[in-house]
C-alpha cells in the first residue's frame, strides 16, 4: 500500500468518526496548548524581569556590604561606610558615577495636602544617571549640596502632582517629617521597575537623610555605614579591570585581605545570568508538566485505537482476505494514529498560541510564544502517536484474517 | 487425466487444531485437484472440515501436513505476508455476507484489492477504469457511488464479485454466495457464475445446500476431514476406486 493511500484510508476513518476522533485528540490538543502556553509564560515573565533589571541602569557595579555580626553588645564590625563611595569615584579610573542610597518613610507637607508614609530616599548627585531617570523640571543636587546637607528635595513625578497638582513646584517648599525642604527639581513618569515605584518617592541628599531620618538607635550603632554601592562604569572602560581597581582600593581601606573582605563586587551582568538560570530550570520544569500531559494523550490515543482496532476487526478480516499484508494493517493503523496527533498537534498549537495570547490580556502577564516551543510541542505530539500507535497497529496486523472474517 | 492446466491440486491435505489431547483434526489427508476453467462444489456437513479446506484452499490458513500446489507453486508453507500476495493476485473470495467496507461506495469496495498489488500498482485512474468495467459486467454500472447500506443484498453480493474478479484471479472461492438471499436473488447470483464459468473462470463453492450444488459440475462431499465421494454431473466415481488408482499410480 502507498503511503499516500495510507493518509487517504487514516483520513477517511478519522471523518467517519468525527466526534470520537475530536475526543482522541483532545489529550494532545491539552497536552501541546499546555506545553506552548506554560513556556509562553515563563519566557514573558524571563524577558519582564530582563528588562526591569535592565532598566535599573546600565553598565553598572553593585558594590555590596558583607557585615560580621559582632559579639553581645557589640556593634557590627566591616562593612561599607559612606565615604567608601566617595573613594571609588575618586580613586577607580573608568567610574562614571557613584550612588548611594539610604531610604526611610516619613509624612511629607505641602500646604494642605498630607500624604503619609512616604518613601525618602537619600541618595547621590550620580542617581539619575546611574538609575536612568530624566529630570523633567529643575535639576537634581549637587556634591556641594550633598557636603553642606543642604535641605532640598526632588520629587518623584507622582508625589509632586499630588501635593502640587498643576502648580510648579519648583521653589516651593515641603516639609518633610519636621523638617523644610526647598524642592529644586521634579522626576519624569518612571514607573513601577520590580517593585519600587520611582514616581511616588522624594529624593534628598543622603546626608541629609543621615542626619534627620535615620533612627537613632540605628544611626548610633550604624554610624554611616551602607548597605550597597552603585557604580556606574564608562561603557569603553574593561569592566573587569574596574572591579579589580575596586576591590583592592576597598581591601586597602578597610585593612582585609581579598579571602577575608567585608563586600562583594557583582556586575548587572551576574545579575542577569544568575536570573537567567533561575527562570530556565523553572522553564523546563514547567516544559516537563506539560510534557506529561502530552503523555496522557498518547495514552488516550492508544486506548481509542485498540477500542478502533476491535471494532474494526472485520474490516480488517476483509481487508486481509483480499491481500493486505500484515505490514500493510500496521502502516494503515499507525498511519491513523500519526494523523490523529498531528491534527491534534496542529489544533493544540493554534489553541496554544491563542491561549497564551488570551492569557496575557486577561491576566496582564506578559507571554512570548517562543517558536522553539511550537517545534518541541508539535514534535513530541508526533512522536507520541507513533509510540502509542505502534502497540494497536501491530495487534491489528497479527490478527488472524479467519477469525477477523468471523468477527461479529 | 485430462491435459488440462491444474489450478489446485491438494496432495494429503491434513489440518489439526490445537495440541495434545485436545487437539481436534479437521482435515485428515485430502487430495483433490480442480482443473482450469472448472465449477466445482464442494459438500458437507457442519464438522465436516468444508470450511477448514475452503481456508486453506483460499489461502487464510496454511495445513499441519500434505501439500497445496495452486495454479503450479507450492504454498503450502509460505510466510503470512506471502499467503497476502496469492490471495491477492491469484484468488478471489465472495463471501456469504458478502462482506464489503460499509460506508465505502461500491467503486471503492470493487478497488480494494488493487490497494494491495504491491508487484502492480495501478494508478487511481487505471484502476477506477477497471473497476467500473467490473462493476457493469455484474450490471451494476449504474451503481457505482451507492454505499452497501444502500443496496439490496444481490446487489451487495454483485458488488463482492465484481470485487473477487478485479484482479484476474486464476481461483474463485464462494463461500455459501446464496446463503443470506432470497431464493430469486440466489438464482441470479447462480447465474451470474454460471456466466463467469462460461467465461472460463475457474470455481469453487462451498455450499450445504444440494439445489445450488447441482449448479456445478462436480461436487466433493466431504465428510469427517476426508473425501467420501465426488459426483460428476449425477455421476458418482467412488473415492475408494479413485484412492486405488492413484496408489497404483505412486507404486509405477
Amino acid at each position: 500500500m502507498k503511503p499516500t493511500e495510507a493518509m487517504r484510508i487514516a483520513w477517511d476513518a478519522i471523518l467517519k468518526n468525527k466526534v470520537r476522533s475530536l475526543l482522541t485528540m483532545l489529550g494532545i490538543i491539552i497536552g501541546v496548548a499546555a506545553v506552548i502556553i506554560m513556556v509562553a509564560i515563563s519566557a514573558g515573565t524571563e524577558a519582564t524581569i530582563k528588562e526591569q533589571i535592565t532598566s535599573l541602569g546600565s553598565n553598572l557595579v553593585f558594590v555590596q556590604s558583607a557585615m560580621t555580626r559582632g559579639g553581645p553588645g557589640q556593634p557590627p564590625r566591616g562593612g561599607l561606610v559612606f565615604d567608601d563611595a566617595a573613594a571609588i569615584q575618586e580613586g577607580v579610573d573608568g567610574v562614571k558615577a557613584v550612588v548611594v542610597e539610604q531610604n526611610s518613610s516619613e509624612t511629607v507637607k505641602a500646604g494642605d495636602v498630607i500624604l503619609e508614609d512616604i518613601e525618602i530616599l537619600g541618595t547621590t548627585p550620580g542617581f539619575p544617571s546611574v538609575r536612568d531617570v530624566d529630570i523633567a523640571a529643575g535639576r537634581y543636587f549637587n556634591e556641594q549640596e550633598i557636603e553642606r546637607k543642604s535641605k532640598v528635595a526632588v520629587l518623584g513625578a507622582s508625589v509632586a502632582e499630588e501635593l502640587f497638582g498643576e502648580t510648579s513646584p519648583i521653589g516651593q517648599y515641603v516639609t518633610v517629617g519636621s523638617t523644610k525642604l526647598a524642592v529644586i527639581g521634579v522626576f519624569a513618569e518612571k514607573g513601577l521597575v520590580g517593585n519600587t515605584d520611582y514616581d511616588s518617592r522624594v529624593y534628598l541628599p543622603i546626608t541629609v537623610v543621615f542626619q534627620k531620618f535615620t533612627p537613632s538607635m540605628f544611626a548610633r550603632i550604624m554610624g554611616d555605614r551602607i548597605r550597597m554601592i552603585y557604580v556606574e562604569v564608562d561603557p569603553q572602560a574593561n569592566l573587569d579591570d574596574i572591579i579589580t581597581q575596586i576591590k583592592l582600593l576597598l581591601v586597602k581601606r578597610h585593612e582585609v585581605t581579598l579571602d577575608t573582605a567585608d563586600f562583594s563586587v557583582t556586575t548587572q551582568q551576574d545579575v542577569i545570568s544568575t536570573q537567567e538560570s533561575t527562570t530556565a530550570a523553572f522553564r523546563s520544569l514547567l516544559a516537563w508538566v506539560a510534557g506529561v500531559s502530552l503523555i496522557v494523550g498518547g495514552i488516550g490515543i492508544m486506548n481509542i485505537m485498540l477500542v478502533s482496532v476491535t471494532e474494526r476487526t472485520r474490516e480488517i478480516g476483509i481487508r486481509q482476505a483480499v491481500g493486505a499484508t500484515p505490514a500493510d494493517i500496521r502502516l494503515q493503523f499507525l498511519t491513523e494514529a500519526l494523523l490523529l496527533s498531528v491534527i491534534g498537534g496542529v489544533i493544540g498549537v493554534l489553541a496554544g498560541v491563542a491561549g497564551a495570547f488570551i492569557f496575557g490580556m486577561v491576566s496582564g502577564m506578559r507571554t512570548v510564544v517562543l517558536p522553539a516551543s511550537i517545534l518541541m510541542a508539535f514534535g513530541s505530539a508526533a512522536a507520541v502517536g507513533a509510540f502509542f500507535g505502534y502497540y494497536p497497529a501491530n495487534q491489528a496486523a497479527q490478527l488472524d484474517p479467519i477469525e477477523a472474517l468471523r468477527y461479529e | 487425466m485430462s491435459a488440462r492446466r491444474q489450478i489446485i491440486t491438494t496432495i494429503g491435505l491434513t489440518k489439526i487444531y490445537g495440541m495434545g489431547d485436545v487437539s481436534v483434526t479437521a482435515l485428515n489427508g485430502v487430495s483433490i485437484t480442480v482443473e482450469e476453467g472448472e465449477f466445482v462444489a464442494i459438500m458437507g456437513p457442519s464438522g465436516s472440515g468444508k470450511s477448514t479446506l475452503m481456508h486453506i484452499l483460499g489461502c487464510l490458513s496454511r495445513p499441519t501436513s500434505g501439500q497445496y500446489i495452486l495454479d503450479g507453486e507450492d504454498v503450502s508453507q509460505l510466510s503470512k505476508t506471502q499467503l497476502a500476495g496469492i490471495r491477492n493476485r491469484k484468488i478471489g473470495f465472495i463471501f456469504q455476507a458478502y462482506n464489503l467496507l460499509a460506508r465505502t461506495s461500491a467503486l471503492r469496495n470493487v478497488t480494494l484489492p488493487l490497494l494491495y498489488d504491491h508487484a502492480n500498482p495501478k494508478t487511481l485512474e487505471e484502476g477506477d477504469e477497471k473497476a467500473r468495467a467490473m462493476l457493469k459486467l455484474v450490471g451494476l454500472a449504474d451503481r457505482v457511488d451507492h454505499q452497501p447500506h444502500e443496496l439490496s443484498g444481490g446487489q451487495q453480493q454483485r458488488v463482492a464479485i465484481a470485487r473477487a474478479l478485479i484482479n484476474d484471479p486464476v481461483l474463485v472461492i464462494a463461500d455459501e454466495p446464496t446463503g443470506n438471499l432470497d431464493s430469486r436473488s440466489g438464482e441470479e447470483i447462480m447465474g451470474l457464475l454460471h456466466a463467469l464459468h462460461q467465461q472460463g473462470t475457474t470455481i469453487v463453492m462451498v455450499t450445504h445446500d444440494p439445489k445450488i450444488a447441482a449448479h456445478t459440475q462436480r461436487t466433493i462431499h466431504l465428510v469427517d476431514g476426508l473425501v467420501d465421494e465426488i459426483v460428476h454431473n449425477g455421476h458418482v466415481a467412488q473415492v475408494s476406486a479413485l484412492r486405488h488408482k492413484e496408489a497404483q499410480h505412486e507404486t509405477h
